[in-house]
């Protein structure tokens, strides 16, 4: 069953045409690892997926609501997407519990002590209940990020996107996070991944998407991709970051 | 010695409206402030541009003739009539409104905007993305600004006397013309003003160390 679906999706920031025609179908439990050089708009992708950016042109249904339309509550759609940035976004002003159990209380109006309940078992699963009352500014990278993945699952959602989520961090902090989300792939997570490691990407995807220039030069499984790039971009690229 | 002990009561009652003034200007200044920098953010162009008119006709005017405009200018207006302390703390308010707008505002965006994106992929709306993110760090970095702005309300309240509200600055002089001892008398109504504001002062850094770390 398909639970993202993207058509001729475009999308320009003034005279600038950042997406130029993007389709795309990722199915349930699907990890999807989108590769490719800076400024390629592999950001600007996932972030139309959730609708932190506008969309131009062209047509998203993202979990059976088509989140193009002007007309659809975007928030209600939120509520099962979650997504985990490179920078981490953690709230500086509430503990890592608050961090995690503000969306739910809010938003979904859980008790206080259900979401408590929920943001400790999350915390045991990555691996971090004893920070439960440290403030982000208190945790390493590798933490943090950890921290924003339980965030985002706290919402207990159908979909994950990542973009570049162990970019900003330290390298002996990369595998920490990146078990985490080899875990909840195995569980079954729908993922959609912006991502420079590669390793992850073959190991974990299950189809690799390389983007350039505003377009989806190629998709395929990530072996055939890594060792048989049909393209000339991606083969440029693949030479370069392998 | 006796003119000190003589005048201090007076005084005080005087520092009572001072304060009296001060603090529900300085509240109803904020609740001002807080909607223009809104109003000011707003991504409707009418509303920005009222708030900028707004922001810019206080700055860009004498406390005094705000003053004047609003007990004498206003009051000419048949079904408007406002008491000399309401036209004072209207004055208070609407003056540091629009600076504390520019605060507040600049606060607003010195939020880095991955906050309040993380608060929308969660779900939250944007009321409660400012409410529960994005104004609380706010108010935390603006504590310095907004304790200076809150001292020179307090200082403008002095203005006040001239209108002939009794406050601290208003009985002062009435002491002063009683006992002709100007340097003691002027001298204590600056203690009383300047122990005040030094204690807005210690409160403002109290504050800012609690929230320190956050
Ligand atoms: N808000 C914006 N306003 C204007 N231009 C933007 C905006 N966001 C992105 N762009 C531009 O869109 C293009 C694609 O950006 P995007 O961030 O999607 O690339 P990316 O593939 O994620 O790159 P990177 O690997 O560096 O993160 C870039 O040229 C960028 O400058
Ligand atoms: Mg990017």
């Amino acid at each position: 069953m398909s639970i993202i679906q993207v058509r001729h999706l475009k999308k320009s920031f003034g005279n600038l045409e950042v997406l130029k025609d993007i389709s795309t179908v990722i199915q349930e439990t699907e990890v999807v690892c989108v590769i490719g050089p800076s400024g390629s708009g592999k950001s600007t992708f996932l972030r139309c997926l959730n609708r932190l950016e506008d969309i131009t042109d062209g047509e998203v249904i993202v979990n059976g609501h088509i989140i193009s339309s002007s007309t659809v509550n975007i928030n209600k759609v939120r509520e099962e997407v979650g997504m985990v940035f490179q920078q981490f976004n953690l709230f500086p002003h509430k503990t890592v519990l608050e961090n995690i159990t503000l969306a739910p209380m809010k938003v979904r109006l859980t008790t206080k002590d259900a979401a408590k309940k929920r943001a400790y078992e999350l915390l045991d699963k990555v691996g971090l209940r004893e920070k439960a009352d440290s403030y982000p500014a208190q945790l390493s990278g590798g933490q943090k990020q950890r921290v924003a993945i339980a965030r985002a699952l706290a919402m207990d959602p159908k979909i994950m996107l990542f973009d570049e989520p162990t970019s900003a961090l330290d390298p002996e902090m990369v595998g920490d996070v990146l078990d985490v989300m080899k875990q909840l792939a195995k569980e079954g997570m729908t993922m959609v991944v912006v991502t420079h490691e590669m390793g992850f990407a073959r190991e974990v995807g299950d189809r690799v998407m390389f983007m350039d220039g505003g377009y989806v030069v190629e998709e395929n499984v990530p072996e055939e991709l890594f060792s048989h790039p049909q393209h000339v971009r991606t083969q440029s690229f693949l030479s370069k970051v392998l | 010695m006796d003119v000190v002990r003589n005048a201090l009561p007076y005084l005080m009652d005087g520092l009572k409206v001072t304060l009296y003034i001060f603090i529900i200007a300085l509240i109803l200044g904020f609740i001002i402030g807080l909607i223009v920098a809104l109003l000011r953010l707003a991504p409707i162009k009418p509303l920005n541009w009222i708030a900028k008119s707004y922001i810019n006709a206080i700055r860009g005017t004498p406390f005094i003739v705000q003053l004047f405009f609003i007990y004498f200018g206003l009051n000419t207006i048949p079904w408007i009539s406002m008491d000399k302390t309401t036209a004072g703390i209207v004055t208070v308010a609407i003056n540091a409104g629009a600076y504390f707008a520019e605060i507040i505002r600049a606060g607003i965006q010195s939020i880095d905007s991955g906050q309040a994106e993380a608060a929308r992929s969660l779900g939250l709306t944007s009321t409660q993305t400012m409410r529960y993110i994005v104004l609380p760090q706010a108010f935390r970095r603006m504590l310095p600004t907004f304790t200076n702005q809150s001292i020179i309300s307090l200082k403008d309240t002095s203005l006040l006397s001239i209108i002939g509200i009794a406050d601290l600055t208003q009985r002062g002089q009435i002491q002063q013309a009683a006992t002709y001892e100007s340097f003691k008398i002027w001298l204590i109504v600056g203690i009383i003003y300047f122990i005040i504001i030094y204690a807005l002062t210690l409160l403002a850094n109290f504050l800012e160390r609690r929230f320190e770390l956050r």
